[in-house]
């Protein structure tokens, strides 16, 4: 059973949480795992997803949404099921970054921080991600797509439209 | 996955169980883990820094501070509990070495996280990732699971009489966060805003407790340390830089990749040896050395060695290690103005001089970049990134000016040049992408 009743979380995540807050000398540190988990789950950090997070943790919405509102990573609206983030700074850029962006945009036919109309993918342009020696590099979700070309950007969203994809979370 | 490469000039130590599955417990153990660990516990604290001390090693996230000094600060008595944080939030843009280490070798860190704690007299141990990696997050998670599986972690270890526990804590996207005072915040659930020094984090830190917080392949690089010898890793290295490092080469070599190097070794030859030289038999134009924070060194610079030292009497830095490559098609106006548009994305709105002088560079060098440059913007940029430098909390503002004022002095007349009409390199951003979505 979790600590709150009618969690808006699925019990394994539920569960993870209530042993999360346990685990440090303040409850308070388990805020960023926590907002990035249940966006995991959720898709996004919706208002429920603050209340119950606030609640967990014994803080006001207010403290929530200050940090929220910080890290890039987190998203107050949803994205697609896959989420092409691909890197265009220098390392990227000297190997071709902006053109696997362009390729990607016109493929998908969306642009930064939009969603196909099917609701599978969703774009964007993001800072280094540690891939610089295996660059031009994308992460879909958080899988990282390395040494990428135009061709082989549209292998891996043939993969993940087939459902083939690796989802690691 | 990242491709693991070699060069004849290396030298393994860090690296030597790359590619040897070292992932997993009994193979990490196979080749020597858990060994140091155990030696650390029989000699005591003392010999733990002394050894580090002798090691040389100075910190491998760029700032280049002697490791076995900074454990010594930490106090031997304190009220508060201490802790080991390890810094993996590898955000500079060019550095990629800390994600190998998590994929090859995440026992290494854990073990060297268990060194730094007893040295320090410390019972919790964090280990720090950048959000985006979270497939290493798990590598990580599952290596100290199975230590605990063994043992190794928890209550006595290895019948010391001494708890030590190590967590693993996911970040969410965030550059400033590697700064090692916003590590901390957002580390107990906060903004990553950085803290004024002093106090440092020695003596006042996370939770406000004695801290030491390393970088990871710092930590990574105790046990060999441990189990070497101090002076015989120094003598690996050049004078007062002791040991070896892990060098990222990448942008246009032939091989780019992560490479074990000596410090002092020569950069030209990392570049045209090691890195098998530029990329389609194209002439070098410029090279980043140590991470997009460092100052751009030209293609009559490069000769010089690859340690704190040498680096900085030319005028540089060696950073994080992330060498990047510029061959002659590149735009040194666009490369700037790419540089300053992420120190403006990253940059955490807390110090004034940083917020605005990013920006305003950025919109400068954007419109010069778009054709509408006039004269007194190359000085203009250059005074904007003069009255950054020293003026913030953290180095981020540092890392933001450091560079630019490197490029527009470098390569004033490519500056010049391209303001008054003749553009060098080929262009690649179009300035709806710069300006538009991604930033």
């Amino acid at each position: 059973m979790s600590e709150i009743a009618n969690t808006i979380f699925s019990p394994e995540l539920a569960a993870r949480f209530d042993k999360l807050i346990t685990i440090y000398p303040m409850k308070r540190s388990a805020l960023v795992p926590m907002l990035l988990y249940a966006q995991d789950e959720v898709g996004y950090v919706s208002d429920a997803v603050v209340t119950e997070i606030a609640e967990r943790l014994d803080l006001l919405e207010l403290d929530v949404r200050n940090v929220l509102s910080y890290y890039s990573m987190l998203r107050t609206r949803p994205a697609g099921k896959y989420n092409v983030q691909v890197c265009t700074n220098i390392s990227c850029m000297l190997r071709g970054g902006y053109e696997i962006l362009n390729h990607c945009k016109a493929k998908l036919g969306i642009g930064h921080k939009e969603v196909t109309r099917d609701g599978m993918f969703s774009l964007e342009e993001v800072e280094c991600i540690g891939a610089c020696c295996w660059a031009p590099a994308m992460q879909v979700n958080y899988d990282f797509h390395e040494n990428l070309t135009p061709q082989k950007c549209d292998a891996i969203f043939q993969m993940y439209s087939e459902g083939k994809g690796r989802d690691e979370k | 996955m990242p491709t693991l490469v070699s060069h004849p000039d290396e030298v393994r130590v860090l690296s030597r169980r790359f590619g040897q599955g070292a992932a997993n417990i009994d193979k990490y153990i196979e080749l020597d883990g858990y060994k140091a660990v155990q030696q650390a516990i029989a000699q005591g604290p003392e010999w733990i820094i002394n050894t580090m001390k002798a090691s040389g090693l100075r910190g491998r996230g760029g700032a280049g501070f002697p490791t076995g000094m900074k454990w010594s600060f930490v106090p031997k008595q304190s009220e508060k509990p201490k802790y080991v944080l390890v810094n993996g939030d590898e955000s500079e843009p060019g550095t990629c070495k800390d994600h190998v280490i998590f994929l090859e070798d995440p026992h290494a860190v854990i073990e060297g996280t268990m060194i730094a704690g007893l040295a320090i007299g410390s019972k919790l141990g964090f280990i720090y990732l950048r959000g985006e990696y979270r497939y290493l997050l798990k590598i990580v998670e599952k290596a100290v699971a199975d230590a605990y599986a063994k043992g190794f972690l928890g209550k006595n270890i290895f019948g010391s009489g001494v708890d030590f526990d190590v967590i693993t804590q996911t970040g969410a996207g965030a550059y400033e966060v590697g700064e090692e005072s916003a590590l901390m915040e957002s580390l107990e659930g906060k903004r990553g805003v950085p803290r004024i020094k002093p106090p440092f984090p020695a003596v006042v830190g996370l939770y406000g407790g004695p801290t030491v917080i390393n970088n990871a392949e710092t930590i990574a690089s105790a046990p060999h340390i441990l189990l070497m010898g101090g002076e015989a890793f120094a003598k690996l290295g050049s004078e007062r830089n002791g040991g070896t490092r892990l060098f990222g080469i990448s942008g246009h070599v032939e091989r780019p990749g992560v490479y074990e190097l000596p410090m002092g070794y020569n950069l030209k030859k990392a570049i045209y040896d090691v890195g098998g030289g530029i990329k389609d038999g194209r002439k070098l134009k410029a090279v980043v050395p140590g991470g997009a924070s460092c100052p751009v060194l030209t293609a009559d610079e490069i000769d010089v060695g690859l340690d704190f030292d040498q680096m900085g009497k030319a005028g540089t830095m060696l950073g994080s290690g992330g060498i990047v490559v510029l061959d002659e098609t590149v735009s040194i106006v666009e490369f700037a103005l790419r540089t300053i548009a992420f120190y403006q994305h990253e940059s955490c709105g807390w110090c004034i001089p940083c917020r605005e002088g990013t920006d305003w560079i950025k919109k400068t060098l954007t419109r010069v970049y778009n054709g509408g440059g006039n004269k007194k913007d190359v000085a203009n940029v250059q005074y904007l990134a003069e009255n950054m430098l020293g003026r913030t909390f953290c180095p981020l503002g540092d890392a933001a000016a450091m560079p630019t004022i490197a490029f527009v002095k470098k390569f004033r007349q490519e500056f010049e040049d391209y303001i008054a009409g003749q553009k060098a390199g080929t262009p690649i951003i179009t300035l709806d992408q710069l300006v538009g979505a991604g930033h």
